[in-house]
């Protein structure tokens, strides 16, 4: 039935956008009458922030095309870039204040006992193509997402204490969701969790066609969001623009309502040095994951744009060692360098050998900060204060190998070289992203430091994908050179990188049983503070995983680079964060302050 | 005597400049894997003769370059302090063409490194990793075209004296061989070998995926100089008087193709280098933290590289002489043989 309303009604309402004022009065008024102003029965969301003015184009280029839209299936960082500015969810985290806000829920009660949580959802609330969002969407969506043939990315999340959070509706704007044991991260739990149209959905999802719904080519009409933006058109291998949804829930301080833009254009721009030249010819208004040099470039020569340093984000670059359990024959020569690798003396003393400094120095220009732990100083809530940052000593390295039964012998050009017990040469290959210019500079330092240890190390950079596929397959592998950025600042969101079965267990991944004592202790930390509420029990559990990986050194942690980005001056209230989306967490607010200068084709 | 002069001269040119090479330990100030963490992208030093204050000195010196206040990549030069400039010093262990070990030195500066041509990304020394990248390239190149006229003159005997079926067989593969697009077929055979390949092993595979690839053309040219001069007179004479093909071909035949050999070779030295250079610019040839050209100038596939810095061009400058130096050999061989042939022997012209 209600379907059946539904067509006319949007043809009236994109009518309603084209034509100008007057004409717009003379429509019926249905509970929504002019988009730009809020209607009695809504309850926008008003966000502080400078008061923009409506209008105009930014145009933001993409390294790679995203490969879906589906929130569902979302893995790679492009596609959930896009999705971010199309949809919503029940409770976001503010990427600027790095605190949860009341998204599509107004209102969250949690239960003394942290087992229920009650969320109350926004009055009047509308999909980007009008239709009405009420508590059976919500209920829709989990069901979606807790569903194992969907195969959602991110399910592991909503599994608690080994059960599913179950979700419970009450009336039409309330909903409860019930959980088997307390859960640690509280309500940041439902950012990322983007609510889905039931209306449209749900067909497709009963005749098992979910998965492979959603791509960029999808028809705009059978698409629908909560985002700031809907979908408009998309051009394969060039351009995917959104323009403004009209039934956006948020307004500015003055209660107009948000996003400000018209329209919001990604073009893909496969190589970063690509989407430099674009964005200092203009063509580009803004610019997000810009390397240091390509940083240091743009600011030099500034004018026209503001470059703009976020600070250190939450991305970690390591450098980890083999330590799979592999089977005898088909790797000989790895499980041999497998007893150093296995050595906690060797990976220290490799860890004092690095000059962490230097990385920062000559691979960020000095925008970065060292490491000596998995969180970075931009995660300052969560990281251990107390992980000793010791300087570089190649003393303490060569006292640590000498105790691991290492020794140097001389060879006949006079360079010494460090051989193991069995008066073996130690030399190893350190595996890196061809891609990834700052990861083989990375390697090609750590392999000057190991030569004055008597190591050998090859850097041998590799195609991304087959890079992956030995660490994670095959395990053909030495040691590799890898970074990883947290999504989020909670713990929980690396849990597949510290629990021992995790698939993100880079150094030994998804192991039937912890292989080592001190991995057992970190898989019981992760689980506690897990259940553990309120955040100085569960910073104490955490505090320890991190001292205990700082000690084992499973990954010797290098180094994090500054989150920069750049953008116009003429776009105002440009303010990149931390966290992912870096400069379009707040694209609803961003607008251009000489009125619509960029309309323009 | 002119065009004897005129190739003496490009020879001597040659062998110069290969010296300057194969003797980089003594011409390079450092050694070229030494970093130097505090001094990245370095711009090249100047040599002064002259001081801040206004005077002369005898002996050259140049200010150590520091970083501007609050920046991280520009520098300016330190006038407080000059450091003076050493000839023949000591400095690094290196072997001299790989053997005589030595410490010694054209120039060097104490207390101070001197970046002649500027640094790298790691502050190593741009004019020691040009002269060492030299030894490889330039090696590379001549190994490569070593292996390619011998298959090449191998081949082109062949085809050319025993004729028939063979010939058509060997010259449809050479046609193959020309079009090949080589450089693909080169990144599919680098997949293929182990991960690591040491500095000696991913070198050796280069010299021998460029002579593989090059031989094609020597041997057509040979195999054309072979059909000539089968059917003259003094090859005909000599096989009635029963010479063996095998004598024939080294006594009579092999000679007279000399000319197309040898400025053949000239020609693709060069050619090979730049094959080495292109190999190693795209990740194929010798590991960090070893130099070659190609690897050299790889850097500036990185555009803050390209428009930053300035002196990571420089590589790509220093062929300029050697393929100057081979093309004025090769047309100075080209035109004593024409010569030499259309003096001493009538009748028979280069084709």
């Amino acid at each position: 039935m209600r379907k059946d309303r539904l067509s006319p009604w949007r043809c009236r309402i994109t009518l309603s956008l084209l034509l100008a004022c007057a004409s717009l009065l003379t429509l019926p008024v249905r509970g929504f009458a002019h988009p730009q102003q809020a209607s009695a029965q809504e309850e926008l969301l008003a966000v502080p922030g400078e008061t923009g003015r409506p209008g105009g184009r930014l145009v933001i280029s993409l390294r790679a095309e995203p490969k879906t839209l589906n929130p569902l299936t979302a893995a790679d960082a492009i596609s959930r870039e896009v999705i971010g500015a199309m949809q919503a969810d029940l409770v976001h985290i503010n990427r600027g204040t790095q605190l949860t806000e009341p998204a599509l829920a107004k209102s969250w009660k949690i239960s003394p006992d942290g087992l229920q949580y009650t969320l109350t959802l926004r009055q009047g609330l509308r999909f980007s193509d009008g239709h009405r969002l009420d508590a059976d969407d919500v209920l829709f969506t989990f069901r979606v997402y807790l569903d194992e043939s969907v195969h959602a990315t991110q399910r592991d999340l909503l599994i608690v204490g080994g059960k599913p959070i179950v979700v419970r509706k009450v009336d039409g704007q309330t909903l409860v969701f019930q959980f088997a044991k307390p859960y640690g991260v509280e309500e940041r739990l439902f950012d990322g969790w983007d609510i889905l149209p039931r209306h449209l959905l749900e067909k497709p999802y009963q005749e098992g066609k979910l998965g492979q719904l959603w791509t960029p080519s999808t028809p705009p009409n059978e698409w629908a969001g909560l985002g700031p933006f809907r979908l408009k058109e998309y051009v394969a291998g060039q351009k995917l623009v959104l323009e403004r949804n009209p039934y956006y829930w948020k307004s500015d301080a003055k209660g107009n309502r948000l996003p400000y833009l018209d329209e919001l254009v990604f073009l893909f721009v496969p190589s970063a040095d690509a989407q430099v030249l674009r964005f200092q010819s203009g063509e580009t208004d803004l610019i997000t994951r810009v390397g240091a040099e390509n940083f240091s470039v743009l600011a030099r020569q500034q004018t026209a744009y503001t470059m703009a340093d976020a600070g250190p984000g939450l991305e970690y670059n390591f450098l980890f060692f083999n330590l799979n359990d592999l089977s005898e024959k088909s790797s000989a020569d790895v499980m041999r360098k497998q007893k150093w690798f296995r050595d906690v003396k060797f990976r220290q003393a490799v860890s004092a050998a690095i000059d962490r400094e230097a990385i920062v120095r000559l691979v960020y220009l000095g925008r970065g900060a060292a490491l000596w732990g998995p969180v970075t100083p931009g995660n300052g809530r969560w990281a251990d204060a107390s992980i000793a940052r010791l300087p570089r000593s190649l003393d303490r390295a060569r006292t640590l190998l000498k105790d691991a039964g290492f020794s140097w012998s001389m060879a006949s050009n006079g360079e010494s070289t460090l051989v193991d017990s069995d008066h073996k040469p130690v030399e190893f290959s350190i595996l890196t992203s061809a891609s990834n210019a700052d990861r083989t500079k990375m390697a090609t330092l750590i392999q000057d430091d190991l030569k004055q240890l008597g190591m050998r190390a090859q850097v041998v950079p590799l195609e991304f994908r087959s890079l992956v596929e030995r660490v994670t397959q095959t395990k053909e592998y030495d040691a590799c050179l890898l970074g990883l950025a947290s999504l989020d600042f909670d713990p929980n969101s690396d849990l597949n990188v510290w629990l021992s079965s995790g698939g993100t267990h880079l150094w030994n991944p998804s192991q039937p049983h912890p292989a080592t004592a001190w991995e057992a202790e970190i898989d019981r930390l992760m689980e506690q503070q897990l259940a553990t509420p309120g955040y100085s029990q569960r910073k104490k559990l955490y505090d320890r995983v991190q001292e205990i990986l700082a000690e084992n050194q499973p990954m010797i942690f290098l180094a994090s680079p500054d989150i920069l980005a750049g953008a116009k001056n003429s776009i105002a209230n440009f303010h990149p964060a931390v966290l992912e989306p870096y400069a379009l967490w707040n694209v609803e607010q961003l607008y251009f302050r000489n009125g619509t200068e960029n309309t323009r084709r | 005597m002119k065009l004897r002069g005129k190739f003496t001269k490009w020879f001597v040119f040659l062998v110069l400049l290969h010296c300057v090479v194969a003797g980089a330990g003594f011409f390079a100030p450092y050694n070229p894997a030494e970093q130097d963490r505090q001094r990245p992208y370095l711009p090249p030093m100047r040599i002064h003769c002259m001081d801040a204050q206004g005077d002369l000195h005898l002996r050259p010196f140049f200010y150590p370059l520091r970083l501007r206040e609050g920046s991280f990549e520009q520098f300016e030069e330190d006038t407080g302090t000059a450091v003076p400039l050493y000839f023949f010093t000591r400095g690094a262990d290196y072997h001299l063409f790989g053997i005589v070990p030595s410490r010694l030195h054209l120039f060097g500066a104490a207390g101070a490194r001197i970046y002649v041509l500027g640094s790298d990304a790691y502050g190593r020394d741009q004019l020691s990793r040009i002269l060492f990248g030299g030894q490889v390239s330039l090696l590379a190149g001549l190994l490569g075209a070593g292996v390619t006229m011998l298959l090449g003159a191998v081949i082109g005997l062949a085809a050319g004296y025993y004729g028939g079926w063979r010939d058509d067989l060997l010259m449809r593969v050479a046609e193959l061989f020309l079009a090949l697009p080589w450089l693909y077929l080169l990144f599919a055979l680098r997949a293929f070998l182990p991960l690591s390949v040491g500095p000696l092993e991913a070198f050796l595979l280069v010299v021998v995926a460029i002579g593989l690839v090059g031989w094609a053309r020597p041997a057509r040219l040979v195999r054309g100089v072979v059909l000539t001069v089968k059917e003259r007179d003094f090859v005909r004479a000599a096989r009635g008087f029963g010479a063996s093909d095998i004598y024939l071909l080294r006594r009579h035949i092999l000679p007279e193709t000399a000319s197309v050999l040898l400025t053949q070779a000239a020609i693709l030295v060069p050619q090979f280098v730049l094959a080495e250079m292109t190999l190693s610019f795209l990740g194929l040839g010798v590991p960090e933290p070893m130099s070659s050209w190609g690897n050299l100038l790889a850097t500036l596939q990185q555009y803050s590289v390209l428009v930053s810095y300035w002196w990571m061009y420089l590589p790509a400058l220093a062929i300029v002489p050697f393929f100057l130096g081979y093309l004025g050999l090769a047309s100075a061989l080209q035109e004593r043989f024409d010569t030499y042939k259309i003096s001493e022997k009538s009748g028979w012209s280069r084709t």
